[in-house]
């Protein structure tokens, strides 16, 4: 799986998604399931796939799927995948 | 990458030009403020914070008071603040949702620093839970932003679980780690447990109420958790969900509360609403410039408030400390004024 599919995995397990949910345009707050409690198991759950430590500032910018790619890859997410 | 930088005087000269803003644009944009500053006959110009109109904070129990339109906001806070009384309802737009958390993080930082802290919450788990979100929830919510691990040191009964925190400390404890509760929650627990929290932080808030009524005041606390927990990193911290993502927060040293750099307080005289000097107990104001979206940068509490000193403590500006609660009947006659301009 490329750090893309793992990232969307994550995110629809840690939100209660269905398998097949498209979350690539997903927000924060913008569905009921991500919200305050929800986005801390999320940022949880990346950490742990990801083997990374998400820091305060990180986690409150982290308002989308796509800042949280932007995330991954400021990690160095892509080079390991 | 502190936020308590500024001394008194620069703390003046940044926000004055800052809060005159904020006041012309929600007089634009907030009718029932318009209303008010009408009424009350404000309109500048300001020539010092303390000139500022203030709102008293009942007001967002009664009124809408917003600056956006109702298609641009993004999130709406409520809080109860006592049982029994209507909410506070205060207006988010995205860009004022998205500050607030930043700015809390960056008060915070000077104490907690850039990492997240594996955290121990002195509450039971089930309060984060509660659909309508209490206000002991918020605020358990909103902390444990700062925290990863989390772990609740109460069961669902509110029960002691020293189990949970013995295994928190045995992974935890040698480094530095986060505890949160609510002032009165954190006395009656932590002192109980035996254990070594000389790694902690401890961040706490909630008011004096409860331990005023045991005769414990600050130092007694403090100077107990010390003894008993080897907590030395304690920090108070007092704010209000009509201003949120503003914290003033306890010093290191115990010495009072302290403002972040876009805040400030000022107290006044509930008999002739003059600034009080340093030493004299009033009513406190507290302004700031995070409320964009809605008029809260300049609000009247209802907290009775003493400042102790200017710039002479570990943090520069003022410091200060809440007394406590201004006996209801007294706060009447400001509230009732502002309530009958803007009906």
């Amino acid at each position: 799986m490329t750090h893309l599919d793992r990232l969307r995995y994550v995110f629809r397990v840690s939100l209660g998604l269905p398998d097949d949910a498209d979350v690539d345009d997903l927000e924060y707050r913008a569905i009921p399931q991500w919200d305050s409690l929800a986005h801390m198991a999320l940022v949880a759950a990346i950490e742990d796939e990801f083997d990374t430590m998400i820091d305060t500032d990180e986690m409150i910018d982290m308002s989308s799927f796509a800042k949280a790619v932007l995330l991954l890859e400021k990690h160095g997410a892509d080079a390991a995948s | 990458m502190s936020v308590f930088t500024l001394t008194e005087a620069e703390r003046e000269a940044a926000l004055l030009p800052r809060l005159v803003a904020l006041t012309e644009r929600h007089r634009r944009s907030c009718p029932p403020y318009h209303g008010i500053l009408e009424a009350i006959g404000s309109a500048g110009p300001y020539a010092r914070v303390a000139d500022l109109p203030w709102l008293p904070v009942r007001l967002f129990k009664t009124h809408e008071l917003r600056s956006v339109p109702e298609e641009q906001v993004f999130r709406v806070l409520t809080s109860s603040g006592t049982t029994g009384q209507t909410p506070s309802r205060v207006y988010l737009d995205r860009e004022a949702a998205a500050t607030q958390p930043r700015m809390l993080a960056a008060t915070l930082r000077v104490v907690l620093g850039e990492r997240r802290l594996p955290m121990l919450i002195v509450d039971s788990r089930s309060v984060t839970r509660d659909p309508t979100l209490s206000a002991r929830g918020a605020g358990v919510l909103g902390m444990m932003h700062f925290g990863r691990d989390h772990t609740f040191a109460l069961d669902e009964h509110g029960r002691l679980e020293g189990v949970s925190v013995e295994r928190f400390l045995a992974r935890h404890g040698g480094e530095p780690f986060l505890i949160f509760g609510f002032t009165f929650m954190t006395w009656l627990h932590l002192r109980g447990l035996g254990l070594d929290l000389s790694h902690g932080v401890l961040i706490h808030s909630g008011g004096w109420k409860k331990l005023a009524e045991q005769a414990v005041d600050n130092a007694e606390y403090r100077r107990r958790l010390g003894e008993e927990c080897g907590l030395t990193r304690v920090h108070d911290f007092y704010g209000m969900v009509e201003q949120i993502g503003t914290i003033f927060l306890e010093g290191p040293d115990g010495d009072g509360l302290y403002c972040p750099d876009f805040a400030n307080v000022v107290i006044r005289d509930p008999e002739t609403w003059e600034e009080a000097p340093p030493g004299v107990p009033g009513l406190i104001e507290v302004v700031s410039t995070l409320p964009t979206s809605y008029p809260g940068h300049v609000l009247l509490t209802e907290d009775l408030g003493v400042v102790h000193g200017v710039d002479d403590g570990a943090w520069p500006g003022k410091r200060f400390s809440v007394l406590g609660r201004l006996p209801r009947a007294e706060a009447r006659g400001c509230s009732d004024t502002f309530g009958q301009a803007v009906a």
